[in-house]
């Protein structure tokens, strides 16, 4: 499913050149974690009732992806192929109990509302591909870059999802109030339908179809 | 060393583990002290929303000091055990004792000068424990508010006890009967009582043993309330449906109430 993006780094390579800014800008469009890998999607559908949840799901996202990938990365020369995946779980799983550690800690709001979501990052498709796919064959400073690249089309994609719902389904964004009390006093109604899940999948769709007739390198061919 | 053989992995393993394990328990102990405080405040606010008091978490603590006057620790049979805080006994652990000895607890509220008492109260869901505070009225009898949660009661039936829909009809439930028999509130199937009665609720469809649940909590947790009133606040009459006798009712109740 993912993309072989491992190429052979030459020495000396300047810490932003084109092909490194390459992953982070790929997964924003072109390789796409969530709308061209179709990964991640389970957490897509149940966090993006509203934007605010669905941004401390990317920041929880974004922290086990790119420490993970350095993790890894670093590792990749001890880790026994034997048992890797096996280690790469206990990394994942020991950063997602990191982050609802802290979650608990300092926004127990938030992680009473994401509730088991927060530790099903483990099973986050996205993080493992990462890891399997690319932190195990490349150095820690291109993992870190793929890391934050992949939570980011992640994160993009979540929060033009929850923002559409949360605009249509509740008259918010962020929690204020964004359709002016005019508009209901006319008789505009919230749709009800935007809260629940398989909305988030329509979205979802709306956006894969958006992204692929505009842009012709991810049609197939046949 | 052999990065396949056997002795190499499993050593990777132990060290990997080891230090993960490390780790995680140095973070759960920085943490904690706050995730403690939190789940204090969370506990404030529903007892506090028993009363229809909501607050938010930063003003939980100095509405609860406001509104809480005291709490009191009993057991089944109405006597009072002293030198426990209410406060921090943990139903969850009581539940494992034999009934006999298990902790019951009361708070005290009091709010636009109306008094009433707040029954925590613990109990079995279909997959997990089910909770919540039901607030009693001043003449020990009528129910002032409910508020119930869950760790992981199914999403859209058993979890709808949550919702306000539900916790609402136990508004203005009496806990005795007019010839003042214990009762309680059941949790029954819809058209089971006929409408209007005052010792029911509706359960909910789909949701049977979530509402059987919540009803065993309720009656076990109101039979000891009562049991409580009976031993320390003086016998509790029936409803009386003159206004006056409510009067000196409550005066009685609340200088009984002073002297707890």
């Amino acid at each position: 499913m993912s993309t072989e993006t491992a190429v052979a780094q030459k020495e000396k390579e300047a810490l932003f050149s084109a092909k490194r800014r390459k992953l982070i800008t790929d997964p924003l469009n072109d390789t796409n974690p969530v709308t061209v890998q179709v990964l991640g999607i389970c957490s897509a559908l149940a966090i993006t009732v509203q934007v605010k949840p669905s941004l401390f799901m990317f920041g929880g996202v974004l922290f086990v992806l790119a420490l993970g990938n350095v993790i890894v990365s670093l590792l990749r020369n001890l880790i026994p192929s034997r048992v890797r995946i096996i280690a790469q779980l206990v990394i994942v799983a020991a950063l997602v109990i990191v982050v609802d550690l802290v979650l608990k800690a300092y926004a127990y709001d938030m992680s009473k509302q994401l509730s088991v979501f927060v530790g099903l990052i483990i099973t986050n498709c996205i993080v493992m591909g990462r890891l399997e796919a690319f932190a195990l064959g490349n150095k820690w400073w291109p993992s870190l870059l793929d890391g934050i690249g992949n939570a980011m089309g992640y994160g993009l994609i979540l929060v033009i999802v929850a923002a559409a719902r949360e605009l249509f389904g509740s008259g918010t964004l962020l929690g204020f109030k964004i359709i002016p009390a005019a508009f209901y006093e006319m008789g505009y109604v919230n749709n009800g339908f935007m809260i629940l899940p398989p909305m988030a999948l329509v979205v979802v769709g709306i956006i894969i179809w958006v992204q692929r007739s505009r842009n012709k390198k991810l049609v197939e061919s046949n | 060393m052999n990065k396949e053989s056997n002795a190499y992995i499993i050593l990777f393993s132990v060290i990997m583990v080891v230090i993960v394990g490390v780790g995680l328990a140095v973070i759960a102990q920085i943490t904690k002290p706050n995730y403690i405080k939190n789940q204090e405040i969370e506990k404030k606010q529903n007892i506090l929303s028993s009363v229809g008091i909501r607050v938010s978490p930063s003003e939980a603590e100095a509405t609860y000091n406001k509104h809480i006057t005291g709490s009191v620790v009993f057991k089944q049979d109405g006597s009072v055990v002293d030198g426990q805080d209410a406060f921090l006994v943990d139903l969850a652990k009581e539940l494992k004792k034999p009934e006999a000895d298990q902790f019951y607890t009361l708070f005290f509220c009091s709010k636009d000068n109306e008094s009433f008492y707040i029954i925590p109260m613990r109990g079995k869901g279909l997959w997990d424990a089910v909770w919540g505070f039901v607030a009693v009225n001043n003449d020990g009898i009528t129910i002032a508010g409910a508020m119930f949660d869950h760790k992981g009661e199914t999403p859209g039936l058993g979890a709808e006890i949550s919702k306000e829909g539900f916790q609402k009809q136990f508004l203005g439930k009496k806990i005795v009967d007019a010839s003042g028999e214990f009762k309680g509130v059941e949790v029954a199937k819809q058209g089971k009582y006929p409408e209007g009665y005052e010792h029911s609720v509706d359960g909910i469809s789909g949701g049977t043993i979530t509402s059987n649940g919540v009803s065993d909590m309720i009656q076990k947790y109101l039979k000891a309330f009562q049991a409580y009133m009976k031993v320390n606040v003086s016998a509790i009459p029936a409803p009386q449906p003159e206004p006056e006798t409510l009067d000196t009712l409550e005066t009685t109740l609340i200088e009984a109430d002073t002297i707890n």
